[in-house]
């Protein structure tokens, strides 16, 4: 096999790391409450640049930068359920998804209105490792490690705890969980507090890789909702499947013909597959 | 007795508004060239708007608007510039392929009963696709850094008019016409068809509404629309570009506007098209270029604001404050 395809791949299945992260905080969110936030990948882009500040502006160590980005967006998170969702979970779904559409918005605006429209770096230089002929980025390798991580840990936690079981099971069926002397608005709001900080964590991995500027969530967030609904909205699974898929699909279309033709080739490909089978690939 | 009370009732709606026409049209004379630039963006987007408002009105909320717009301003304008095909063939093209587009979408989507999250991302999903195809073409398109149209002064057969009155009433008279096309959505058989698909699309099904066709003739009326204002949109600013006129932001913009203006009446969506020109303008010419942003951070919020408290828009808002004349006028018709 081509040398350079393999690289291709690899990184591939690195970027599919971070975005199948990425797509189980959308996914953990829209399963439990039932809302798609649009803005996820603003809540992400609000973690970077907090471990932008902290770290290039008060020379925090990148480690308590992140650790603090984590809990910051967490708490952004649980914000965002308190002040804008929780008021409107009776009407139209619409509605919410445009409650968060204008969220977006204004968190884009915030960003530059905060610090302008330039590409912010941290500056961290991590080494790339040499396979041969293959050239891995360190990050993307940390990246995924993290990533893989974090997804290990929404696992055990979601199978082994109290808490994670209460979570899955309002996913499964909303009604009863009252009944079950479960406070629903309790879990909604600690969902969305675990949601904010897999963004964050995201955001720590996406910020070693990528400069920050605040209209880096289009580069990210229409994918990410791409991949939740090819694998099926609210599955955690699917999501993580179709997350590697996707990202194959934007490696080795880059690979063969450009970057961006690559990800009109995933969209397009979103779309087709959204026909043959509109649940999502392993919708449940 | 009932004709009485209605040509009354008639005669009373149809003079303010032709009033308001004739001071509509009045309006060049009195306005400077700043103003104009405004008031014919404000007819243009609110046009648009009010295209994505026939679909949104019925549940089918589309985020993929940028989709249409994208095409019916960039493949006129490719077409002037690389082949000197004239606007006049360029725009009903555009709005073929429009058409033909969101046949191509919505029937799957109908025919799998792709509906709300879903279809809402399905659409974005086509948002995405043309402006990423868009900004990949860059060698023909330009890219992101967009493309001039090729002037050529005042032109009727260009499309092309350097003074802002002659498009001022092209903006009116299009403008005029997607109010009085979605008069006719709102008056026709296709709305009551529509609603009852809103509200429960087996029953609908059961009593013979033919559904897939209603659903596909409002989405293909809604993107032929649109794609004529995007085309309208270009010829008059003589600039396109990908971010602004395609794509997931100027999607959310147009179904913000319509339903920040109020999506369930007919000035709604260009009430919406005032908010989001004039504020903007309005706010950077107070904040000058100190606070690039200042703008559209209070824009975001006032439209996190309108979701959750005006759901029904301000015109909605205004309505259901105007005392009850219509149903006053009802009751004696209904008892009598």
């Amino acid at each position: 096999m081509d040398i350079y395809l393999l690289e291709a791949i690899i990184n591939g299945i690195l970027l599919g790391g971070v975005l199948a992260l990425l797509a189980l905080g959308l996914n953990l969110v829209f399963g439990v409450v039932d809302v798609v936030w649009i803005c996820y990948a603003e809540l992400v882009m609000s973690g970077m640049y907090a471990i932008y500040w902290l770290n290039v502006f008060y020379g925090w160590p990148i480690l308590l930068a992140c650790l603090v980005a984590i809990i910051g967006v967490a708490g952004l998170g649980l914000l965002l359920h308190l002040v804008i969702i929780a008021p409107i979970l009776g009407s139209a779904p619409i509605n919410q998804l445009l409650a968060t559409g204008g969220m977006l918005f204004f968190l884009q605006s915030l960003a530059t209105l905060l610090f302008g429209t330039d590409f912010r770096n941290i500056g961290l230089r991590l080494p790339i490792i040499e396979l041969g002929d293959i050239f891995i980025s360190f990050s993307r390798l940390l990246a995924f490690g993290a990533a893989l991580l974090g997804a290990i840990l929404l696992y055990l936690f979601l199978a082994k705890t109290y808490l994670g079981v209460a979570i899955r099971a309002i996913a499964q069926d909303r009604e009863i969980m009252g009944l079950m002397g479960v406070d629903q608005r309790r879990i909604y709001l600690i969902t969305s507090a675990i949601g904010g900080a897999l963004a964050g964590l995201a955001a720590c991995l996406l910020v070693l890789q990528y400069d920050v500027h605040p209209f880096i969530g289009l580069s990210f967030g229409p994918i990410t909702f791409m991949i939740c609904v090819l694998g099926g909205l609210g599955n955690m699974i699917g999501g993580f499947v179709a997350a590697f898929i996707m990202s194959q699909i934007i490696a080795i279309g880059g690979f063969f013909f450009s970057i961006e033709i690559s990800y009109v080739l995933a969209f397009v490909l979103f779309i087709v597959l959204m026909f043959i089978r509109p649940q999502g690939i392993l919708a449940r | 007795m009932k004709d009485g009370a209605m040509s009354t009732s008639m005669t009373a709606r149809v003079v303010p508004l032709l009033l308001a026409l004739v001071a509509l049209a009045l309006v060049p004379l009195v306005m400077r060239d700043y103003f104009l630039h405004i008031a014919i963006q404000i007819l243009l987007w609110g046009f648009i708007y009010t295209s994505w408002s026939l679909m949104g009105k019925f549940g089918l909320v589309s985020l993929g608007h940028g989709a249409f717009l994208g095409i019916g301003a960039y493949i006129p304008a490719l077409l002037w510039n690389y082949q000197a095909v004239t606007p006049w063939l360029g725009i009903p093209l555009a709005v073929l392929l429009a058409m033909l587009l969101a046949l191509v979408i919505g029937y799957p989507c109908f025919r799998l009963r792709v509906i709300g999250h879903y279809f809402a991302l399905v659409t974005l999903a086509l948002s995405q696709v043309v402006l990423l195809t868009i900004v990949a073409a860059r060698d023909i398109t330009g890219g992101s850094l967009g493309m001039t149209l090729r002037t050529v002064g005042h032109s009727w057969y260009a499309l092309q008019f350097p003074e802002k009155t002659v498009f001022y009433a092209i903006a009116l008279v299009v403008w005029g016409a997607g109010i009085v096309v979605w008069h006719w959505v709102d008056r026709g058989m296709g709305r009551a068809a529509l609603e009852a698909i809103a509200e429960d699309e087996g029953a609908a099904a059961a009593i013979g509404i033919n559904v897939m066709r209603e659903k596909l003739r409002v989405t293909v009326t809604s993107a032929a629309l649109t794609a004529f204002g995007g085309a309208l949109l270009a010829q008059y600013l003589l600039y396109v570009n990908p971010d602004s006129l395609s794509g997931i932001a100027v999607s959310l913009q147009i179904v913000f506007a319509a339903i920040a203006g109020g999506m369930y009446s007919a000035l709604g969506p260009t009430v919406g098209g005032l908010f989001t020109i004039a504020l903007p303008e309005i706010l950077r010419i107070w904040f000058g270029t100190n606070f690039v942003g200042a703008a559209n951070t209070i824009y975001g919020a006032l439209l996190v604001v309108f979701i959750v408290f005006m759901p029904r828009g301000i015109v909605g808002l205004i309505e259901s404050r105007l005392p009850r004349r219509a149903a006053a006028a009802a009751k004696p018709a209904a008892s009598g």
